[in-house]
């Protein structure tokens, strides 16, 4: 079996976000980078399969600017067998992911796609509900379990009411959660290695999908500062804030 | 087992100017070397902090086409000032009266992260493999004790030292040379001082710790090009130490606070003076509704040309920080770090190719214009030892009449961590609450560096004796790493000693500073500690 795993290239979840003085987006230059968190999981949870013998062949794919390369180099280096970096400088949605990786699918043949549940910059939650849609496969989303039997998956779900465990045929689109596994390290020689394997590279426009941006964003800004607190004398007066001040009793 | 091993001609130890000059270097004159570059950092600069007016001199040499090559080098220091503050007032010194080792009119100011990211492209381009993320942990020796390069750290071991699901043991780096440039107390540089007894018939060492901000000001607080250092208020006389105000690109100030490691009292808190020099009357108002979007603090060395080890050991070359190369009265270190790595790169070329010894390193060193600045700036710091006043009387005639040849050498007779006085014998520091505008907590402070360790890993910030810090250092100092830290890694709560070590940005003060030498900081997971952006 194959599985094809997307991940995406985000501002690394230890930076501080500032967001630029206009109000168009959020400061890039200079900024730490790295592999969405969720998406090291699927990839982790791919080259587990793989080493379980299940698996044959791991294909990982990136779609972004040409420095997004790095996330599909990072999955090579734990275990990836090939990469894929369909390029573009401009920011695409959700829905131009999914039908690229559409694209990407159709040629690749996977049995399987993993991606993260969703990407800590927009966190938007979409792009795998989006693909499995199109691509008409049953999706298993936030899993954080993975059992794969000969032609379905049994998945654990993490939900509002605890856990569900779902069964669904192959192929599929599984989306990841945190819990699932623990991402392992890169070693140096495989960091090696990876530097040397081959990326395939293609152009987003050069796919035939349209992947014009459905949405206009029209400002970026800071969340309000929080208010410091304040100190009450007594219960009169508490209750007099709440009721006078705070307006909720 | 043994653990895998890779074999170069050539192993850096850190990815700062040095390491990184020193690789550019050796592949120009040799490029056939196989050299990598290791870094703790999570990407080359990361852990990068300085303030920094670039003195080009060194970068001339080593890539003259630096400004075709797109180096992000672009602002000029276009005005100079300095300022005596007192409490309420403020004196502007004339520049003309600066000695000429502090003027820097053919100078640029650059952010040295972005510049080091900038060098280690041009290092890759050359061929040099340079792998972020991987600290290197321990010095492996050959059975004659020369050194066989280095071991990176296990990766995935929790705190008690047991292998967690993702756990990548480390592996050995031989090399024909390891250079090591870990900037100021390397820990490995540290271990092979001691070992192979390096800073022998040397004075002691002497460091600061360096705090900076970086803010984004209106268009009328600021002046692209303008430099401003300041000395005096809040320190006391007896303290060492001022500030830098840098007008940098994009509308922002590179704002730090250097003080001496030096000083006696242990109620004094570094990140706190910082904070309270913001207030003055004079520097207030360059930041009033401005933005502060930065914050990091790194230790730096002062000690200059008495205190300098021998950089050279078998089978090994110390180059920058590591040994100890900044300029203490220019305030810069990069120049001197990167000449120092491309004298070390001409050795190792020697060494390699017509055998000649390492020790060709301190002849070459020596000839030097590095070795020449660093002998007429020596007896600056040390004259601070008589107190501010003295210290500029004597420094205006040391560096402006006799220009550093006076033929005498005033000694550090102390290392930093043996002048504290006891806390019942000098004065409590009250500091001012942080308003939140114009002055900070460290909590806010250290959320800014981006710092972080994975959790549940081993503490990095090792103890010697682990009772030490409440039977002793509490009672006797009043546990002084409460303040020194700049990010407050380390509290005392019902009588307990606390270590954060996850908020650790890796400045090595407390290394430094313990009055009884009780914390040794070693690597942590890679990736690890700061996130530096444009330091």
């Amino acid at each position: 079996m194959k599985i094809l795993v997307a991940v995406k290239r985000v501002i690394d979840y230890n930076v501080q976000i500032r967001v630029k003085e206009d109000g168009s987006g959020v400061h890039t230059d200079n900024v730490k980078m790295s592999t969405n968190p969720p998406d090291d999981n699927a990839v982790e949870e791919s080259i587990k399969l793989k080493e379980s013998g299940k698996v044959k062949e791991v294909v990982a794919v990136t779609i972004g600017e040409e420095k997004a390369q790095e996330t599909v180099r990072k999955a090579l280096a734990v275990g990836a067998d090939k990469g894929i970096h369909v390029k573009s400088d401009n920011y695409i949605e959700p829905l131009g992911i999914a039908k690229i990786l559409k694209k990407v699918v159709e040629k690749e043949k996977p049995d399987m796609v993993f991606l993260g549940k969703q990407a800590i910059d927009d966190d938007c939650n979409q792009t795998g509900q989006m693909l499995a849609a199109m691509l008409n496969w049953p999706q298993a989303t936030f899993s954080s379990k993975v059992n794969l039997k000969d032609k379905s998956m049994e998945i654990v779900r993490e939900i509002d009411e605890g856990l569900e465990t779902v069964e669904v045929n192959l192929p599929a689109v599984v989306t990841c959660d945190l819990r699932l596994n623990e991402p392992r390290y890169a070693s140096l020689p495989n960091i090696m290695k990876a530097k040397k394997k081959p990326i395939e590279q293609m152009a987003a426009k050069d796919l035939g999908v349209d992947i014009t941006n459905r949405v206009q964003q029209l400002k970026v800004e800071e969340p309000p500062k929080r208010k410091a607190g304040i100190k009450v004398a007594n219960v009169a007066e508490l209750v007099s804030k709440l009721k006078n001040e705070a307006k909720v009793i | 087992m043994a653990r895998e091993t890779m074999q170069y001609d050539v192993v850096i130890v850190g990815a700062g100017p040095s390491g990184l000059s020193t690789a550019i270097k050796l592949k120009q004159l040799e490029p056939k070397l196989n050299i990598c570059i290791l870094e703790k950092g999570a990407e080359v600069g990361a852990h990068i902090l300085s303030g920094n007016v670039l003195e080009t001199r060194a970068l001339d040499e080593l890539l003259p086409k630096w400004r075709e090559q797109g180096a992000p080098i672009k602002t000029k220091v276009s005005k100079e000032k300095f300022l005596f503050l007192g409490k309420n007032s403020s004196l502007s010194w004339p520049t003309w009266l600066l000695p000429a080792v502090q003027k820097n009119h053919n100078n640029y100011i650059v952010s040295l992260a972005n510049l080091c990211r900038w060098l280690a492209e041009q290092a890759e381009k050359l061929g040099v493999e340079i792998f972020p993320g991987f600290p290197a942990s321990e010095v492996l020796y050959n059975e004659d004790g020369s050194i066989k390069g280095v071991a990176t750290l296990d990766m995935g071991l929790d705190k008690d030292g047991n292998k967690k699901d993702g756990y990548q043991e480390g592996m050995e780096l031989h090399a024909k040379v390891t250079v090591f440039s870990e900037g100021c107390r390397g820990h490995l540089g540290k271990e092979l001082i001691k070992k192979f007894n390096l800073d022998e018939g040397k004075n002691p060492q002497q460091y600061g710790i360096g705090l900076k901000e970086i803010w984004e000001v209106s268009d009328e607080q600021h002046q692209e090009g303008l430099v401003m250092h300041t000395a005096g208020w809040p320190l006391d006389s007896k303290t060492y130490g001022g500030s830098f105000i840098y007008h940098a690109e994009n509308k922002q100030i590179f704002l730090g606070y250097v003080i001496g490691l030096d000083y006696q009292n242990p109620h004094l808190s570094p990140f706190d003076e910082f904070q309270r020099f913001k207030t003055h009357k004079a520097i207030r108002k360059m930041f009033e509704g401005g933005k502060r979007i930065s914050f990091g603090a790194r230790a730096l060395i002062e000690g200059g040309l008495q205190s300098l080890p021998k950089m050279y050991m078998p089978g090994a070359l110390l180059v920058g920080c590591d040994a100890g190369t900044l300029n203490m009265p220019k305030i810069k270190g990069t120049h001197t770090a990167m000449k120092s790595g491309m004298i070390a790169a001409e050795t190792i070329v020697e060494h390699i190719k017509n055998k000649r010894k390492l020790s060709l390193y301190e002849e070459l060193f020596k000839k030097s214009w590095v070795y020449e600045e660093l002998h007429a700036a020596r007896n600056v710091k040390p004259s601070f030892g008589w107190g501010l006043v003295l210290g500029i009387i004597f420094t205006g005639l040391d560096q402006i009449l006799f220009r550093g040849k006076l033929p005498f050498t005033l000694k550090h007779k102390h290392a930093d961590h043996e002048v504290l006085k006891p806390a019942n014998k000098m004065p409590k520091i009250e500091y001012p609450k942080p308003d939140g505008k114009l002055t900070f907590d460290k909590t806010s402070s250290v959320y800014l560096t981006g710092t972080n360790h994975t959790e549940n890993q081993p503490v990095h910030l090792k103890l010697k004796n682990k009772y030490l810090p409440i039977q002793y250092t509490l009672k006797e100092y009043d546990e002084p790493a409460q303040r020194y830290c700049p990010v407050g890694v380390y509290e005392v709560q019902q009588n307990q000693f606390v270590i954060n070590s996850q908020n650790c940005i890796h400045c090595k003060t407390c290394d430094i500073k313990e009055p009884s030498q009780n914390i040794t900081w070693v690597a942590p997971e890679g990736g690890g500690g700061p996130k530096y952006g444009n330091m």
